[in-house]
């Protein structure tokens, strides 16, 4: 008898998320990763520990911090309005609603003069989605969330740029939805959304019944399944990233 | 040398009904509580509140004394959502103008730069063009002939903020991490009150030149108020009282005002009320 090594079990959901959220600032360069939510922010730090290791990052508050947490800046909100502005950052938000198209809520449901339900307001939205680029993490996808048309478009989405003109879409981009079902993305030829990926376990069935308006597939049809952590990534998560396992309960195994 | 220091009840005392007020702080940090707990005994009403919301809006909003609130969210961060401001919009309560944080940095800039607006890339594409229909854009008169929101200039009758220190003359200091955007809302207002946490005669040699962020120039009275921005954040001198915070969101107004803000109360009242609290939690 030959001994085995103990395999680290598979991968959760919440590993798929935080790897398909780590994904949007691959390539990304010396950028601010501002990620909003628990996921988001796993995904951010995953990023800066092995493939993007340029990234800028904050403690949430006034400084710009390093993955021990020591400061390298201060960035206070004035200062963070400019790095908004100057376009060196990728933030992933959430959404209340998104569309097709992306736009986002965050701002309020019902009719905005009397809404059923006052939500944030628009805060920052507007600007973040005119200057830097803006991805979107959605915990739960369902049909509540993914509408067919918002009540209050906070985050622009690419059909409103559109129709505001250049100066809203110069710097206007959208790179990914991720959700606790899949990775969304507007690679079609008229910006609709679009299903990059399934996470495994899940079907392409199953996130078009999450979802308020019909989806875009790739090319061919052929939806692939959000890739596979390596090794090491998971290790990172487990360990390093989120040793408290925070993430299981942002997004639960199915 | 001019002493401008006052109590919180005669800064409320030169403010009027249906004036625009801006509130320093950003949601539930560093918010001069201790001059909206005076306009909150005052009479004083038709408000038109300019705030980074967090309690300052939800409490005022509460007490009926908004006509108008200009802003871009109200949360009290670790509670998301401000159970107050929310009960105030679902029913109509108040007129809102509802824009985004840097469009609304850009019209405190306008107006304390005495101009009518500012260039801004934002807005446009989004809903906020359509609930405000007054908001106009402007096209770059350069090549590049780009178009821009012409945010205007929020200009303000008071601001209200609070420091960590001030002198008597009217200068602020904040010792937190984040200025926010304080010293632009003195610059924006006609007349701006600051509380402090302690008043100081001077400061050091040993201060940091740049944590001196209020100039007095801009600054027409000065409040002593410790624990001042309670029960919001005053980093370093204080965290927010989270317990506290919780209670003020989980409590029906009314029952939460006629405990801790009673008629004829003052701040001295308020905050034995809140310490007897407290102490009965423990």
């Amino acid at each position: 008898m030959t001994t085995t090594e103990t395999a680290a079990p598979p991968a959760t959901r919440a590993e798929y998320c935080v790897i398909a959220c780590a994904d949007a600032w691959r390539d990304n360069g010396e950028v601010l990763a501002s990620p909003m939510g628990l996921i988001p922010g796993f995904g951010a730090r995953l990023a800066k520990r092995t493939f993007s290791p340029d990234l800028l990052l904050t403690d949430g508050e006034a400084m710009l911090v390093g993955l021990d947490g020591a400061a390298e800046g201060w960035l206070p909100y004035r200062q963070h309005l400019t790095f908004v502005t100057g376009g060196r950052r990728h933030v992933m938000m959430g959404a209340s609603q998104i569309d097709r198209f992306g736009n986002q809520n965050i701002s309020c449901i019902g009719d905005w003069e009397r809404p059923d339900r006052q939500l944030l307001g628009v805060r920052g939205a507007p600007v973040n989605t005119l200057n830097n680029p803006v991805s979107y993490w959605v915990p739960k996808h369902s049909p509540r969330v993914f509408v067919e048309k918002v009540d209050m478009i906070s985050g622009v989405g690419y059909d409103s740029a559109a129709a505001a003109g250049p100066s809203a879409t110069r710097f206007h981009r959208i790179p990914r939805v991720v959700t606790n079902l899949a990775v969304l993305d507007f690679e079609t030829p008229d910006h609709t959304m679009r299903i990059a990926s399934v996470h495994p376990g899940v079907t392409v069935e199953e996130v078009r019944e999450a979802t308020g308006f019909a989806l875009a597939l790739p090319e061919g049809g052929e939806v692939p399944f959000t890739r596979e952590p390596t090794a090491e990534e998971l290790r990172l998560i487990r360990e390093v990233v989120d040793p408290r396992s925070l993430r299981e309960r942002e997004v639960r195994s199915a | 040398m001019t002493d401008k220091t006052m109590t919180p009840d005669e800064v409320v005392g030169r403010l009027r009904s249906g004036m625009t007020v801006g509130i320093g702080g950003w949601g539930s940090r560093r918010k001069p509580m201790a001059l909206v707990r005076a306009l909150l005994r005052s009479d004083i009403t038709d408000l038109t509140v300019v705030s980074y919301g967090g309690p300052d809006v939800g409490m005022l909003a509460a007490a009926g004394k908004i006509r108008k609130l200009v802003a871009a969210f109200v949360t009290l961060d670790s509670i998301p959502l401000e159970p107050h401001f929310r009960a105030a919009r679902q029913s109509g309560a108040f007129e809102l103008t509802e824009i985004d944080e840097a469009m609304f940095m850009w019209g405190l800039h306008a107006a304390a730069n005495r101009l009518p607006f500012l260039p801004v890339r934002a807005g446009i594409g989004s809903d906020v063009m359509r609930v405000n229909p007054e908001l106009r854009t402007v096209t770059s008169p350069y090549e590049d002939g780009e178009t821009f929101v012409a945010m205007p200039a929020l200009r303000l009758d008071a601001a209200l903020v609070h420091m960590n220190r001030a002198d008597r003359r009217g200068n602020g200091q904040y010792l937190g991490p984040d200025p926010y955007f304080d010293d632009l809302f003195c610059e924006a207002a006609d007349e701006a009150y600051v509380s402090c946490e302690r008043l100081v005669d001077g400061f050091g040699d040993d201060t940091p030149p740049q944590s001196l962020l209020v100039k007095r120039h801009v600054v027409t009275g000065v409040v002593e108020a410790p624990h001042g921005a309670d029960f919001t954040s005053c980093a370093p001198d204080y965290g927010r009282d989270e317990a506290f915070q919780k209670l003020y969101a989980s409590t029906p107004w009314a029952e939460f005002a006629e405990r801790f803000l009673p008629p004829g109360g003052d701040e001295k009242q308020y905050q034995s009320a809140v310490q007897a609290w407290h102490e009965e939690q423990k």
